[in-house]
């Protein structure tokens, strides 16, 4: 942070820090050094670079990981190449192995994320909506409940929504993973910023003058200036439904309900377990073809959840 | 995300609608409605069942008796669930401050303006919080590992004997690692966020009042994102009191570091999964929850208080 000092001018506004002086040069400085635009600074890029190097090693040693065979991976140095070339190999037998599990597991996620995550963009782009937009009975005990409800640690529901389920059947079905992801409070409170912000209520007022029903006003007025925001919030709930872990742990007994997160787990666990079958270059492949979908996502929608989150930011 | 304050702080009320239009209706319902009763479903039936289970206990001889408060008391005296809580709070006071610290810093850093590449950056930064948390684990996990690790490696490498991180005494510590690693970028990304909406004509006022960057921030970036910083302080203790994806995860690997009862949350499942012992789990689950709470409520109110 240090390098982040200038100079300490004199103290006078006709003295700031650089090559100024007299009164005609006064404005070139200030908008040399304006908040836009700053001079760049090497010390503060390379601490920061620090934090870089922290994020991205983990990467970097998964991706060599997964290019080397099971002996490959203790023979040699994590952060180079071994001798032999394996990613295809590795990719092969990950998606083959016991029988292609993986490629199930695969489509569970794909089929949690479409639904679960989907769903709860869905009901979170509507609650918004009329959080925003609709004054109606009881609206600030719904966020009131809401909003207490993110402090509810998600676990601490975990055991009796488990028996819950399990009365109703629903346990090791699709379901059971499925439901519980289709609530997003995240994702309610950021539409619901985002809703007022980017819906002029006159052009609902028109739009019902014109005749529409509340129905036809969403669709064709509000949804589409609400895109970047259905965007973040599709990308946030995505994650937090691929990423899930102790739900469908709990939840889901049967292998072919698995998704990749308890797939990769049980495999590791079997490699771990004396005995069993050390899979260790297929666990490694196999969280590289994890997250690869996601951080594609990522990249690729940068300018949407950046926008996204701004707004998110502007309730301050 | 950014705030959790009441709605009156945060939202002004709309505008009084012209001509009458817009009465108070049912209408936002109609739009609300699915929302909710999924949320009555999988959140408020939940947390129902879960206080009437925490009332009865499961016997072999004589079945389901209703105990009253006893399994609250059973759970106060509980050994294994405070020293659970002692841990999860030790990485609390450690790990949270650690990581929102580095946030902070680097989002600050972002904001300055003053680095190459910015946003390469901003976007490398936050990729890790793409990774799965069982991912991130498995992944940290094997470069721990001394079999064929990273740290087994550069021990090699550089002929020392780096300790173990799985080991019973380092296992808190790596596992505080993972989890900073998980969420640096993305409380750096709320941090930022909030900076960029600071009106840059504080700045201008700033530097013809002649004030030096670190005064800048002091005096007005950090009051600025007050908010911003509350809130993530707020997840990240939720977060910590929630641990059990990392430890789980991690025990198959370090059996002898990591006990099914690591966490408050580990060891809820471990009854209720292991033990069948589903009123004592929903009880400790319960208490949990309400300290949670109660510690989340105070941060808000001694973060909003100050200086507002």
């Amino acid at each position: 942070m240090a390098s982040t000092v200038t100079p300490a001018s004199t103290g006078s506004a006709a003295s700031p820090p650089g090559p100024s002086g007299s009164a005609v040069r006064l404005r070139t400085p200030r908008r040399r050094h304006s908040p836009g635009r700053p001079r760049r600074s090497v010390l503060l890029t390379v601490l920061t670079g620090l934090v870089l190097l922290y994020s991205l090693v983990p990467l970097v040693w998964l991706v060599i990981s997964a290019t080397k065979t099971q002996e490959g991976l203790s023979r040699s140095f994590g952060l180079w190449f071994d001798g032999d070339f394996a990613l295809w190999d590795n990719i092969a037998e990950t998606f083959t192995y016991d029988d292609g599990v993986f490629a199930r597991w695969l489509l569970n996620t794909l089929l949690y994320v479409v639904v679960g995550a989907g769903g709860a963009t869905f009901l979170a782009v509507l609650g918004g909506y009329a959080l925003a937009k609709f004054d109606f009975p009881g609206r600030r005990a719904v966020f009131a409940v809401v909003i207490g409800a993110v402090a509810v640690p998600g676990t601490a529901l975990a055991v009796p929504t488990f028996l819950m389920f399990s009365t109703m059947g629903l346990t090791d079905t699709p379901w059971a993973v499925i439901i519980p992801s289709l609530i997003s409070p995240f994702g309610l409170y950021l539409m619901w910023v985002f809703a007022g912000e980017a819906i002029p209520t006159e052009l609902m007022e028109a739009a019902r003058i014109d005749g529409a029903g509340e129905v036809r006003t969403f669709f064709t007025v509000a949804l589409p200036l609400l895109a970047p925001g259905i965007v973040t919030v599709s990308l946030f709930t995505m994650v937090a439904t691929w990423n899930n872990f102790f739900l469908p742990l709990i939840m889901i007994k049967d292998p072919d309900w698995y998704p990749l997160t308890l797939g990769l787990h049980s495999w590791n666990a079997q490699a771990a377990t004396a005995g069993g079958q050390p899979v260790f270059h297929l666990v490694v492949t196999g969280s590289l073809i994890t997250i690869v979908p996601l951080i594609a996502a990522f990249l690729m929608l940068q300018k949407y959840w950046q926008s996204g989150l701004a707004a998110g930011s502007v309730k301050e | 995300m950014t705030t959790l304050q009441p709605p009156a702080a945060a939202e002004p009320r709309p505008a009084p609608p012209p001509a009458g239009r817009d009465r108070r209706s049912w209408t936002g319902w109609g739009f609300i409605g699915p929302f909710v009763a999924v949320f009555a479903l999988v959140f408020l039936a939940p947390i129902a069942y879960s206080l009437y289970l925490s009332l009865f206990r499961d016997q072999l001889i004589g079945g389901t008796t209703f105990v009253g408060l006893d399994n609250y008391e059973q759970a106060l005296r509980d050994d294994r669930f405070w020293a659970a809580l002692g841990r999860v709070s030790l990485f609390l006071c450690v790990q949270v401050p650690v990581m929102l610290g580095i946030a902070l810093l680097v989002a600050l850093a972002l904001d300055s303006g003053r680095l190459y590449g910015r946003n390469f950056f901003r976007v490398s930064i936050f990729l890790p919080y793409a990774v799965p948390a069982v991912v991130a684990t498995l992944m940290w996990s094997f470069m721990y590992g001394t079999r064929f690790g990273l740290v087994g490696d550069l021990g090699d490498a550089f002929g020392l004997s780096l300790p173990d991180p799985l080991s019973p005494d380092l296992v808190l510590a790596s596992i505080g690692n993972i989890v900073t690693w998980e969420f640096v970028g993305y409380n750096m990304l709320i941090f930022y966020s909030a900076l960029r909406v600071v009106p840059h004509s504080l700045y201008e006022a700033a530097e013809i009042d002649g004030a030096g960057q670190i005064r800048v921030v002091t005096a007005i970036k950090l009051p600025a994102i007050r908010g911003a910083l509350v809130i993530a302080t707020i997840f990240s203790i939720i977060g910590s009191f929630q641990l059990f994806n990392e430890p789980s995860v991690m025990q198959k690997l370090a059996p002898n570091a990591i006990t099914t009862d690591y966490t408050p949350n580990y060891y809820t499942y471990s009854l209720s999964f292991s033990g069948q012992q589903h009123n004592y789990s929903a009880t400790v689950a319960i208490v949990m929850g309400l300290i949670t709470m109660v510690i989340a409520y105070v941060v808000q109110l001694r973060g909003m208080r100050k200086g507002a």
